[in-house]
């Protein structure tokens, strides 16, 4: 049973053994990846990813919130006031500094993604000391531009990418 | 028979582990220093491909499940819509799961042949080989649960005629066909229970395939030459690393034959009835099992009675459980039986040609084949095994395995 | 093994000759025949343009009678016809398709396709119901008429059809082909030369000249037909482009691992002698 094994190069025989042991670490690998995959959203999920909303029957001060890749997206329309107060306030005084010009493409419209940045809940518009959403969840507060001001969440509302199609059709995604 | 247990982890960990839950030793003796006879052949790493396929198609089957509809209004477009076009990679793994059940059942049916050929059955593997026999059972059962879900034409058909088997039982038949539908046919609490079921059976099948190896290893392996192992040193191999590099290398052959069929002829083995959506008022015009049913098929329709068809065809299964006691002759291997060996290959070509007749419309000609063909096939069972245990000239068996081995290196050279 | 598996295939043939000779002994409909396509073979790919003219077969003839449950997304998707985004945009929203939910006042609606959304059933028939009331006989959804459709090869025919080489996984494009160019009874226009029994419930639907292809294919009823059955495969089977990829590279990768795997066995083994 051991007489063999001594005449051949022991060089070659490591070389043999790794190499199929590597090319065989690859094809487990490559075989992995399709399953892994098929967990992430498929090609119906994707095709849905964008939506276009009709926004021309919103009147000034209202909340719609629209189902975009299954959770919500608020469009608000504000008001002058809520704009002005979403204008003036000091960065310095912001959880996470943004302007209110870089979370808003025409300043009359907010659209962002509903969801708390805290632990994912639903907040409440016109709602909190700033009236723009209070969380029921752990009790954070958004101002009008959807920017954290209160409570645990350390991020401001995202916004979505969207576009203006025409000026009552805008697009999600 | 299986290795003595003398491993001794390296590290103070492995130790503390060892001393308390021995399974890096069980692992060891049963998978490193099993001793394998060293005259095995490569029809003898068809277990270790089986272990494969049931592996494969339980992780396929549990990834289908999760985009899977066990409804009957859904579970058609939610495999032939949703998995095929939409899921990423969803066809592939639908195909493999597919496919994979032929190649489970044809790695299967050459175990099985093998184990038939080299008196695999014989003391001390009784036990063994009925285990291996109730296996196969779930894997029919597994099997024919599976082909239910797609909920295609062929699925109903299929279901229906398994099931009404059910009502040939006298008295509780009928009952019992209304108990397993939930109705008073296939439907949709039928697909139901049958997907909860379709997903239970395999771990059922695992479970007894960990018997069926703890039965094997503690009788060790039969071999070619039918010889016991005499002398642990001259005549076995240590399982690592002989057996794993030889198993691995027959699984990646094997594996080549499964990825033909994946990715070049997917629908090759497949039912092209099974793309229509199932219809309880239309049965399509040809009904078929998939292939690996197809001889006992043959011999439900061979018999011109309902009850006694069905009875034949349990009976064509069973009758696998009673081979260690229908052959009784001392010598193991065909190789040193002649007439045992002719009557192997018939035995096989009646299960080839039944299963041809099988997948054939029935007339009066392949009738009678098959009714011939059905003799033939209880023959080898019940008159060829008990007459050749007494009556074979068999040819004289090597002293050890060690002296088999070596004598075959003598002729070669 | 080797010897084993020979025997085996050697009793079984010879069996299966004796059994099969007995069974093709009725006439029946001729089978049909084989064509060539674009995606046959191992490496075989669809065609494009055919997809192309296909699909414009299937909206101009055959989506007046038939459905065709994909989402109109996948006509842009690779492998597939590839016409363009906007392309497909707007054939999406040149049709009506009733939105899954209804509106804030709770009324059924319907509104222009999506890429997102199926491509909606024929106007006029909801349903199969409907449809089997006006035709006596629902017409199939194509979705998966490719692979709906077979017919029988035989013995040994049926053996050849899975080799490497020889594979032939066409039938049901060969059948869809055979069909529409199978009306060769001028007096019946519901006779059918491959259709088993010949009586077929769908009458001649279309003929030379009835499809205005742009791309300077000759307008004959041979290729309307071939273009439909490529296309309803690639309908039946969208992925096929990518498993033939996929496939080359997996045949490829394990015969190199299986060669390593044999030699490192022979070398393994060779310290057991």
């Amino acid at each position: 049973m051991t007489a063999a094994t001594t005449t051949h190069d022991p060089n070659r025989r490591d070389f043999l053994y790794i190499a199929t042991g590597a090319v065989g670490a690859v094809g487990v690998a490559a075989v992995a990846w399709p399953f892994i995959d098929q967990m992430n959203p498929d090609a119906s999920t994707l095709a849905m990813a964008s939506i276009e909303v009709d926004i021309g029957a919103i009147p000034e001060g209202q909340i719609v919130t629209v189902k975009w890749r299954g959770g919500p997206v608020f469009i608000r329309h504000r008001t002058k006031k809520e704009i002005e107060e979403a204008q003036n306030v000091q960065l310095s005084e912001l959880r996470d500094p943004q302007t209110d010009a870089q979370r808003v493409q025409k300043p009359e419209w907010l659209i962002v993604v509903g969801i708390c940045t805290h632990l994912g809940c639903v907040p409440i518009g016109h709602e909190g000391k700033y009236e723009g959403w209070f969380c029921p969840c752990h009790g954070s507060v958004y101002d009008t531009s959807g920017r954290i001001r209160q409570g645990p969440a350390p991020l401001n509302l995202a916004v979505p990418e969207y576009k203006f199609l025409t000026d009552t059709k805008v697009k999600v995604g | 028979m299986s290795g003595p247990s003398t491993f001794v982890p390296k590290s103070a960990i492995g130790r503390w582990f060892e001393s308390r839950l021995p399974v890096m030793g069980l692992m060891h003796s049963s998978f490193v220093a099993y001793p394998v006879p060293r005259n095995l052949n490569y029809m003898w790493t068809f277990g270790a491909i089986l272990s494969f396929m049931l592996i494969a198609q339980i992780i396929t089957g549990v990834v289908l499940a999760m985009h899977y509809v066990g409804s009957a209004s859904q579970a058609f477009q939610s495999i032939n819509d949703h998995i095929m076009r939409d899921v990423n990679y969803g066809w592939l793994i639908r195909y493999m799961h597919t496919n994979g059940a032929s190649l489970f059942f044809l790695a299967a049916y050459i175990h099985m042949m093998r184990g038939l050929y080299y008196g695999s059955y014989k003391p001390p593997r009784e036990l063994l080989w009925i285990i291996g026999v109730v296996i196969y059972l779930l894997m029919t059962a597994t099997a024919f649960l599976g082909y239910v879900l797609p909920w295609g034409a062929m699925s109903f058909a299929g279901a229906t005629v398994i099931t009404n088997l059910f009502t040939a039982i006298p008295v509780i038949g009928t009952p019992l066909a209304h108990w397993l539908w939930g109705g008073f046919a296939v439907g949709a609490p039928t697909l139901t229970r049958f997907f909860a079921l379709h997903y239970l059976l395999p771990f059922v099948i695992a479970a007894f395939v960990g018997l069926h190896v703890w039965a094997l290893h503690v009788t060790g392996q039969n071999n070619p030459d039918g010889v016991e192992v005499k002398n642990v040193e001259r005549d076995t191999v240590a399982f690592t690393p002989y057996a794993t590099i030889k198993d691995i290398f027959a699984v990646s052959v094997f594996f080549i034959l499964y990825a033909w069929l994946i990715f070049y002829i997917p629908n090759y083995l497949l039912d092209a009835d099974n793309y229509n959506i199932a219809n309880p008022l239309v049965t399509p015009a040809h009904v078929v099992p998939e292939w690996y049913l197809l001889p006992f098929y043959a011999i439900l329709r061979a018999i011109p009675n309902k009850l006694l068809g069905v009875v034949a065809l349990v009976a064509a299964i069973v009758i696998l459980a009673f081979v260690p006691w229908l052959d009784r002759n001392p010598v193991k291997s065909a190789k040193y039986r002649p007439a045992f060996r002719f009557f192997f290959w018939v035995f096989v070509a009646i299960c080839i040609g039944l299963g041809y007749i099988g997948s054939q419309e029935p007339n009066d000609a392949m009738t009678m084949v098959a009714r011939i063909l059905t003799g033939g096939y209880f023959g080898f069972f019940l008159v060829v095994m008990p007459v050749l245990s007494f009556t074979e000239k068999t040819r004289p068996i090597p002293a050890s395995i060690a002296d088999a081995v070596l004598a075959k290196k003598t002729a070669e050279a | 093994m080797i010897r084993f598996t020979i025997k085996a295939l050697a009793s079984a043939v010879a069996l299966v000759s004796i059994v099969g000779g007995v069974a093709f002994a009725e006439g029946e409909q001729p089978k049909p025949p084989r064509e060539s396509w674009s995606f046959g073979g191992m490496t075989g790919t669809y065609n494009k343009a055919q997809l192309q003219r296909g699909f414009q077969v299937y909206r101009e003839v055959c989506s007046n009678c038939h459905a065709l449950s994909i989402p109109f997304r996948t006509l842009g998707q690779s492998g597939g016809p590839e016409f363009s985004e906007d392309q497909v945009k707007t054939l999406a929203a040149s049709y009506q398709v009733t939105n899954p939910e209804p509106n804030d006042k709770g009324e059924i609606f319907k509104r222009p396709g999506t890429p997102a959304d199926i491509i909606p059933r024929p106007d006029g028939y909801p349903n199969d119901q409907a449809a089997a009331a006006a035709f006596g006989k629902a017409p199939p959804d194509m979705n998966l008429l490719a692979k709906a459709r077979k017919y029988e090869r035989g013995f040994p025919w049926f053996v050849f059809d899975a080799l490497p080489g020889l594979q032939y996984q066409e039938m049901g494009a060969d059948y869809i082909h055979a069909i529409l160019t199978g009306y060769t009874n001028t007096d019946d226009p519901t006779w059918n030369l491959y259709y088993p029994g010949h009586k077929i419930a769908m009458p001649q639907p279309i003929s030379d000249g009835a499809v205005d292809y742009k791309d300077g294919t000759p307008k004959t009823l041979d290729n309307y037909s071939r273009d439909i059955a490529a296309f309803l495969s690639w309908a039946a089977e969208p992925n096929l482009n990518e498993r033939r990829r996929i496939g080359l590279g997996v045949m490829i990768f394990m015969f190199v691992l299986a060669g390593l795997l044999y030699f490192t066995k022979k070398r393994v083994w060779e310290s057991a002698h």
